[in-house]
């Protein structure tokens, strides 16, 4: 019996040991702000949020099929949740393990066999709160994991079936004793033992007390004789040693099945969560179009950065995007113009749609990627240029480790840790050779050098975007196709920053003087 | 018994009594040798094979009789073959020794499984041989002999008669119904397995693969009063089996064949030598079967190494450095100088072991090597913990080089390490050559470490071996000892080894520009 409300015909990889890029688009698409919502202080939806956010769905037929079972979770939300914590409440009664008697002790089969019927008992009864629970929902449920769960369910679970449970339980408590047979082995002990399906146990009783009967021998172990007791425990146990295996093994296998539904709810719970949240801020979302990666393809309506409107708590700025067919968008433009907002905002597109979630967005359509790839700036050790860009660099060649033709790639102000001209002629190499090899690169840049010779070579199938800054200086925070400009408007920042006095702005020769003359006071 | 001319797998001839009254060699100790017989026959030592590793043998054809059996074992197939007899013999053991600790109705069961495993690993022992392509006089003639051991009516009769008896123990099927503290026993009457219902019933939640929940139960051949009462009870309900069981160990007594028993313990001489040197291949070093003549002319042997020296660096993971060792015909002492910690002791110490090793007809540490046989080998390595003063141990260590030339002849390896380090240069310069002349008029083989590097230009039977510093920091000891002039020169020889421009090397670098 499975869930696969995750995957048609397929579980979920619990525990995924992600690969260590992964914590970098963690951090540089701000995913925490995203996992925290979606978790609602629930360290299992967290878990298995942060996983499938970052276990890309890479086939458009899977993706669909989570986008059918969550819109019928959106529809059905309080079902979903009650399905969910009947999960949870049984897992966390498993936890509590001494109502059971403690789990394994010596992993003995009499205490394996213990264990097993105790917890099963409890089993049985939240195996038949499900049922009952397709029973009711199953007319209102649409997609093909939903209905094929509570398929199974109905056809396993059945009434006949829960009360054959209930009768093994009692017999395994063995009112009538044990039946065992066994071969002579190995100088001449006992082997072979098997457990018999007891014969009545009236028939045995009269012989071992009306004296022995045809072919029977009987004998009583005195209640004082400790050792004796010992010896015809440690028989019993080999007696029953593969019925407690066989039992204790379903009952791992029934915690199991608990645990994965839960796992596998906890991602649609997660995903409700959020989409409420953002709901509530009056943000839009909409079911995403996967295309295939050969498609090209990525144009959003209405695009906006989740994580932003969230950590906000209000709306935030929406961009379009068109491009379609485009190996290479370059973001350049002012400074704290939205750039970064932006990249961050396809990023996040881009992951939500593959893991077969809805996008923070009016419209969004972009063909599957396989994988995503993050290079931003790091901020530490800002006064050690050459060792600031050997750890880009070193960053980047890990990223050229793992990176396959479709992959996505964000970069960030990358290659900016050095030399303007030197660092645009690496990028040119680096970002050229990783289109070439059919890896798609989204870039945000305030250097001129190199999206100036992007757009020399427009030809090249580059997208340049820039954000935007009105002739009065200020900036919507909206990101348009344009050419890069010669400045990033740093003069505009400091402007705001120190207030217009009315002078006229320094030039640049001006501004190092000022500089130089600080630099000189503070250490006269 | 089968007719007897296969005596014993170690040698040819009747060989001597190998038994705790062998001496262990006096150069053992010095040469390290004794860690090596320690890491061979391990702690428990349980076929007793260390007077096998303490009887170097005297001649060639003798070395020869183990190189065969040796290089026969070289096939895994072979080895396999042999150690399955020898765990099949252990189990054998194992049996006869719990036998006389239990019960009767076990322990006539106990024989009873003992002489099976015997009969059997006697019968595919011998099979095997005679089937498989030996080479060696050794297993050739044992596979005979086991041949017409199993060929023998005795044996036969013995075999079918313990099968027939087992048969009909493994057909007994029994019940017992346990309840409280009562126990019956009877026969079992065909009810249905229990587990398989269970097991079927929840089958539909298997998740594919689990870790397993029950412990490992403690699977040993003794047994609870319990169950000793069980089988007493079972053998009433089948009186005539176990009747047979009890006529069968008293017919069948002492059913094990001496010489079997023998071969059994001797093989693993061959057993444990390999195992020991298996570190040494696994660790990339070479392992090679020497030529051993029984007179000494030419001797070499490249690539070669200090066994416990590498055995234990190989263990920390370190690696190890291998050397070469030459003398010509007609040369006999070898002076080894050159800085201390260098590996000179080292090098002393391999150059004993490779004769010893080879002396006991195994391969020895190289990647090839041309060996003569010797009637002993005699030691003089420092040994300050006799010492009182300077004066004694000057004295000490005449009297110990004269006892070692009175017992020395012309077959003898001599290895003497510092010596005279505690007099004067002059003095030490003037005892060392007396003691050289010595040597030499006696014609044995000997190699001195010696801090007086003069020592090595006086006569051409003496060759000179000097422990290399690094070309690129002579602190830097590379353990290597090579052969060339003392004193001082050591540094540019090895820059120019660093270049590949050695005599050796500019010769191999010739000819293989030729090809």
């Amino acid at each position: 019996m499975k869930a696969h409300l995750m995957y048609a015909g397929r579980d979920v990889a619990a525990g995924t040991t992600l690969p260590k890029y992964q914590h970098d688009v963690i951090q540089d698409l701000g995913l925490q702000t995203m996992i925290n919502t979606m978790a609602a202080a629930d360290d299992n939806i967290a878990q298995v949020a942060r996983d499938s956010l970052l276990t890309s769905l890479s086939d458009i037929g899977s993706i669909l099929y989570r986008q059918a079972a969550l819109k019928d979770c959106i529809a059905h939300a309080g079902a979903v949740r009650e399905l969910h914590d009947l999960a949870v409440e049984t897992v966390n009664a498993e936890r509590r393990g001494f109502l059971y008697g403690i789990p394994m002790v010596g992993k003995t089969p009499g205490s394996v066999l213990f264990w097993a019927i105790n917890l099963l008992e409890m089993l049985e009864a939240q195996l038949q709160r499900l049922r009952r629970f397709a029973d009711q929902h199953a007319s209102e449920f649409t997609s093909p994991a939903f209905t094929t769960l509570f398929e199974m369910l109905q056809r396993e679970l059945s009434d006949d079936y829960l009360e054959s449970v209930r009768d093994h339980l009692r017999r395994l408590r063995f009112p009538n004793g044990l039946l065992l047979s066994a071969e002579l082995g190995a100088g001449n002990k006992g082997a072979s033992y098997v457990l018999r399906k007891g014969a009545a146990p009236e028939s045995w009783i009269r012989r071992l007390f009306l004296g022995d009967s045809a072919g029977s021998y009987a004998f009583k172990i005195d209640d004082r004789d400790e050792a004796g007791l010992r010896a015809l425990a440690a028989l019993k146990d080999r007696g029953i040693a593969l019925v407690a295996e066989a039992l204790g093994r379903s009952t791992g296998h029934i915690l199991a099945f608990f645990r994965m539904l839960r796992t596998e709810l906890a991602f649609y719970v997660g995903c409700l969560n959020l989409h409420q949240a953002l709901k509530s801020l009056g943000c839009p979302t909409c079911m995403p179009t996967p295309q295939e990666a050969a498609e090209r393809k990525r144009s959003a309506a209405g695009l906006y950065d989740p994580a932003l409107a969230l950590a906000l708590g209000r709306g935030v700025v929406e961009n379009d995007l068109c491009a379609d067919g485009k190996r290479l968008v370059v973001i350049t433009g002012a400074n704290r113009g939205g750039k970064s907002t932006f990249l961050r905002s396809v990023g996040l597109g881009q992951l939500m749609m593959q893991c077969g979630m809805f996008v923070a967005a009016d419209r969004f359509e972009a063909s599957v990627c396989e994988g995503l790839f993050t290079h931003y700036q790091r901020e530490e050790d800002p006064t050690m240029q050459s060792g600031k860009f050997d750890e880009e660099l070193f960053r980047m060649s890990s990223i050229v480790d793992d990176v396959v033709p479709n992959s996505l790639v964000l970069l960030n102000e990358s290659f900016a840790a050095t030399d303007a001209r030197e660092g645009a002629e690496i990028a040119r190499q680096v970002v050229s050779a990783l289109t070439e090899c059919g890896v798609n690169v989204y870039f945000v840049t305030h250097q001129y050098e190199y999206a100036q010779s992007i757009q020399a070579t427009e030809e090249s199938g580059a997208l340049l975007l820039l954000a935007e800054r009105r002739e009065d200086g200020t900036r919507t925070f909206k990101i348009m196709p344009g050419a890069p400009l010669h400045t990033s408007h740093a003069r505009d920042l400091y402007d705001r920053i120190f207030g217009r006095s009315g002078e006229q702005p320094p030039t640049f020769e001006a501004s190092a003087v000022l500089r130089g003359r600080e630099v000189s006071g503070g250490q006269s | 018994m089968p007719s007897v001319d296969f005596k014993s797998i170690l040698d040819e001839e009747e060989p001597a009594a190998w038994d705790g009254s062998i001496q262990a060699p006096e150069c053992l100790a010095d040469l390290n040798l004794d860690q090596v017989i320690d890491a061979i026959v391990g702690a428990d030592d349980e076929y007793r094979l260390r007077p096998f590793f303490l009887s170097p043998l005297a001649t060639a054809r003798a070395v020869e009789y183990r190189h065969e059996v040796m290089r026969d074992l070289d096939s895994e197939r072979t080895f396999g073959y042999v150690t399955e007899f020898a765990s099949a013999m252990r189990r054998v053991r194992e049996q006869l020794a719990k036998a006389v600790k239990v019960t009767p109705l076990q322990s006539q069961r106990l024989f009873l499984d003992a002489l099976r495993t015997y009969s059997q690993a006697v019968v595919d022992f011998g099979k095997r041989l005679v089937s498989s392509p030996l080479n060696s006089r050794g297993l050739r003639s044992f596979g005979k002999y086991l041949s017409r051991y199993v060929a023998s009516p005795a044996f036969g009769s013995r075999a079918s008669s313990a099968d027939t008896l087992l048969l009909e123990l493994h057909s007994i099927m029994y019940s017992v119904h346990i309840k409280d503290n009562a126990v019956s026993v009877s026969r079992y009457e065909g009810q249905a397995d229990y587990s398989d219902e269970v097991a079927e019933t929840f089958a539909k939640f298997s998740q594919g693969e689990s870790s397993s929940y029950v412990g490992p139960l403690r699977d040993s051949i003794d047994m609870s009063q319990v169950e000793e009462r069980i089988l007493s009870l079972v053998a009433r309900l089948f009186p005539p089996t176990f009747a047979k069981l009890a006529e069968f160990r008293e017919r069948n007594q002492g059913f094990i064949d001496p010489t079997i028993a023998r071969f059994d313990r001797e093989i693993q001489f061959y057993v444990a030598y390999k195992a020991y040197v298996a570190r040494f291949i696994a660790g990339g070093l070479p392992i090679c079967y020497p030529e051993v003549h029984a007179e000494p002319r030419t001797m070499f042997a490249s690539d070669t190494y200090d066994a416990a020296l590498a055995d234990s660096l190989i263990a920390r993971g370190a690696s190890v450095v291998l050397n070469d060792v030459v003398l010509e015909d007609g040369e006999r002492l070898i002076v080894v100088s050159g800085p201390n910690q260098g590996g000179k002791t080292t090098f002393a110490r391999l150059f004993g072991q490779l004769h010893y090793l080879a002396g006991l007809g195994c391969p020895v540490p190289g990647r090839a090597a041309r060996l003569a046989l010797f009637d002993k080998i005699l030691t003089h390595f420092e040994r300050e913990e006799h010492v009182e003063n300077l004066r004694s141990k000057l004295e000490d260590d005449l009297l110990r080089i004269h006892d070692i030339l009175e017992r020395a002849t012309a077959r003898s390896i001599i290895i003497v390490n510092e010596i005279f380090s505690s007099t004067t240069t002059s003095d030490a310069y003037f005892l060392a050559r007396q003691i050289v002349e010595r040597i030499l008029a006696l014609g044995a083989r000997c190699v001195c470490v010696t801090f007086l590097d003069a020592l090595a230009s006086t006569d051409d039977r003496i060759v000179s071996m000097v422990s290399m510093v690094s070309p690129d920091d002579p602190a830097i000891r590379t353990y290597k000892v090579a052969r060339r002039p003392a004193g001082g020169r050591s540094y540019a020889a090895t820059i120019a080894e660093k270049h590949r421009l050695t005599h050796a090397c500019v010769r191999a670098r010739i000819e293989a520009a030729k090809q």
